[in-house]
């Protein structure tokens, strides 16, 4: 039979779903627009700022120690990361050097929290495909490394253990055991994780080849962190930019060619390897000495400068000017995630809408960090608002209708 | 929901309703500005260690199916809005918990230009749990004291 269609008429018909800025599984408020042709999404654009608070500017009026407390929050999961690069950028502009101690100390806390961040990533992963299962155990196992850093710093999130000069508490020999102990257990099971990720039928359906973003995108698009490395890019600040810190441990690049959902994943339980393995280097070759500086200046020197820190996300780049008073001129700050979301928006086009949640969650994205929500629009204008959760049970439910076929 | 009942029935409908509530409340989470500390240790309580599914507390994702709505952060003005909108989507009786210092006096954030305050400047809050972030204990015992709050209202109205 034939049938005559309209073309003129179906051309024109946009369907726009919009999502968020509130749903249950992204814990941060973001707002996204795709436009979907049938189920494959045509355009996608993103609506940032929803937690956007003015930190930057806020830190003008901060002296320079009370910034380290207020940049340490502009991200809950990698706070160590913000303190950390503030004052490694803070120490170059003062020309002070923390003490080595301190600098393997840092380092310890660094990787804690890229351990605690990828378990965290891999629960959100897992729930977005569906995968409740993996989304528990990967939590449970995460308050391991929780402990860890709560009997390092005394605090779960939001460890506070950089100050200027130095750190703030020291690393004695049953912490180090209870840390060893904890990487033991933690080890075996990223072992099991990195099985489930890689031979589970109905994960792989989720993942594998889809969201492929080959190498010459990935440098295009200018993605950063485990996002590039999934892409074949060799793209770790640790490596390439190592500095004082990382200067004395040797830290292994983590690649992966595949560049979809798959290789993301691997790329971060692989990573975690790393991790434990620079760990248990740094505490078995912890250097004596200060924990601090004897003297950082309140005011510092007037000057520019840059610093860059591997967070787990990615590359976290900070620019610190001084005009040689208490408080900073300028700082500004660039974060992981906003480099990797274009990459998103590119990706998602030509995708099923169903494949959606998956590819946003693929680059890890942190909204507090970068400040995040979901509108679906559909080829007349016609717009519908979707929750995070309603895109999420679409794409469970649309990839339960293709294994039943 | 009022059905055109006697007062005796109204008060036995209000007991189980109000039993229901205690019971199995249901929660809808906005971050309003937060520095994802909080949220991520929300997240946390429902994970196995704390696991707060055992009180019948559910996170989930529309307002118009919540009856306590849990704010972390300080207020920014592109959230405020959003924020006002859940909680008029909500149906009476509606509970709001702030949680962290951010919620509850702005915190770091105060001065900031975008933020516009706390929570409490902009709705109505019946708890507070403070903390940078608050450990899921604390949350835990937030969350049980409201409803422990809510045994006690209908008691004393029908004494």
């Amino acid at each position: 039979m034939m049938t005559v269609a309209a073309p003129t008429t179906q051309k024109s018909e946009k369907f726009i779903v919009p999502i968020g800025p509130q749903h249950p599984a992204l814990k941060e408020p973001g707002h996204f627009e795709f436009a979907v042709d049938g189920e494959i999404v045509t355009d996608a654009t993103v609506r940032l700022g929803y937690v956007h608070r003015g930190i930057e500017k806020g830190t003008e009026s901060r002296n320079w120690a009370q910034n380290l407390y207020l940049l340490e929050r502009i991200c809950g999961i990698c706070s160590h990361t913000h303190a950390f690069a503030y004052v490694l950028g803070v120490e170059q502009l003062a020309e002070v050097e923390a003490p080595p101690r301190a600098r393997a100390i840092r380092m310890v806390v660094a990787e804690l929290e890229r351990v605690h961040s990828h378990f965290l990533w891999l629960g959100v992963g897992a729930h977005e495909a569906g995968f409740d299962t993996l989304f528990m155990y990967s939590w449970r196992d995460r308050e391991t490394v929780m402990d860890l850093l709560e009997s390092l710093t005394g605090n779960r999130v939001n460890y506070s253990a950089c100050v200027l000069g130095g750190v703030k508490f020291d690393i004695n020999g049953e912490q180090t055991k209870g840390i060893l102990e904890g990487l033991d257990f933690l080890e075996k099971r990223t072992h099991h994780y990195l099985n489930v990720i890689q031979q589970d039928a109905l994960f792989l359906q989720r993942t594998r080849g889809v969201g492929v973003m080959t190498q010459q995108q990935a440098r295009q698009l200018g993605v950063v962190g485990p996002t590039a490395r999934a892409s074949g890019v060799a793209r770790d600040l640790r490596i390439d930019a190592p500095g004082q810190h990382y200067n004395d441990f040797n830290v292994n690049m983590i690649l992966e060619t595949d560049g979809d959902l798959a290789a993301r994943f691997v790329v971060r339980i692989r990573d975690l390897f790393e991790s434990y393995r620079i760990i248990r280097e740094i505490l078995s070759n912890m250097p004596e000495g200060d924990l601090v500086v004897k003297r950082m200046p309140r005011k510092i020197k007037a000057g520019e400068t840059i610093s860059r820190v591997e967070a787990p996300r990615g590359e976290a780049f900070y620019y610190i000017k001084s005009n040689g008073s208490e408080m900073p001129e300028r700082i500004k700050v660039r974060t992981p995630t906003l480099c990797n979301m274009a990459s998103v928006l590119t990706l998602t086009v030509g995708q099923h809408l169903a494949d959606v949640p998956m590819i946003l969650v693929g680059i890890d994205p942190c909204f507090s960090c970068n400040d995040r929500s979901v509108t679906v629009t559909q080829p007349s204008g016609q717009r519908e608002h979707w929750t995070w959760e309603q895109v999420r049970r679409f794409g469970i439910e649309y990839y339960q209708r293709q294994g039943g076929q | 929901m009022t059905l055109n009942v006697t007062q005796e029935w109204q008060g036995v409908l209000d007991k189980i309703k109000n039993w229901a509530r205690i019971n199995s409340p249901w929660a809808i989470h906005y971050n309003s500005g937060s520095c994802n500390g909080c949220d991520i240790e929300i997240l946390a309580t429902l994970t196995p260690r704390y696991d707060v599914e055992r009180f019948g507390i559910k996170l989930q994702g529309s307002p118009r199916h919540a009856d306590v709505l849990i704010c972390t952060g300080p207020v920014t003005r592109q959230s405020r809005d959003r924020l006002l909108r859940i909680y008029e989507q909500m149906p009476d009786p509606k509970f709001v918990i702030a949680v962290g210092t951010c919620a509850i006096s702005g915190g770091v954030f105060q001065g900031c230009y975008n933020v516009i305050g706390h929570i409490d400047e902009v709705i109505p809050v019946n708890m507070y749990i403070p903390g940078c972030p608050p450990r899921p204990e604390a949350i835990i015992d937030g969350v049980v004291k409201l409803l422990t709050s809510l045994q006690a209202v209908p008691e004393s109205a029908t004494a």
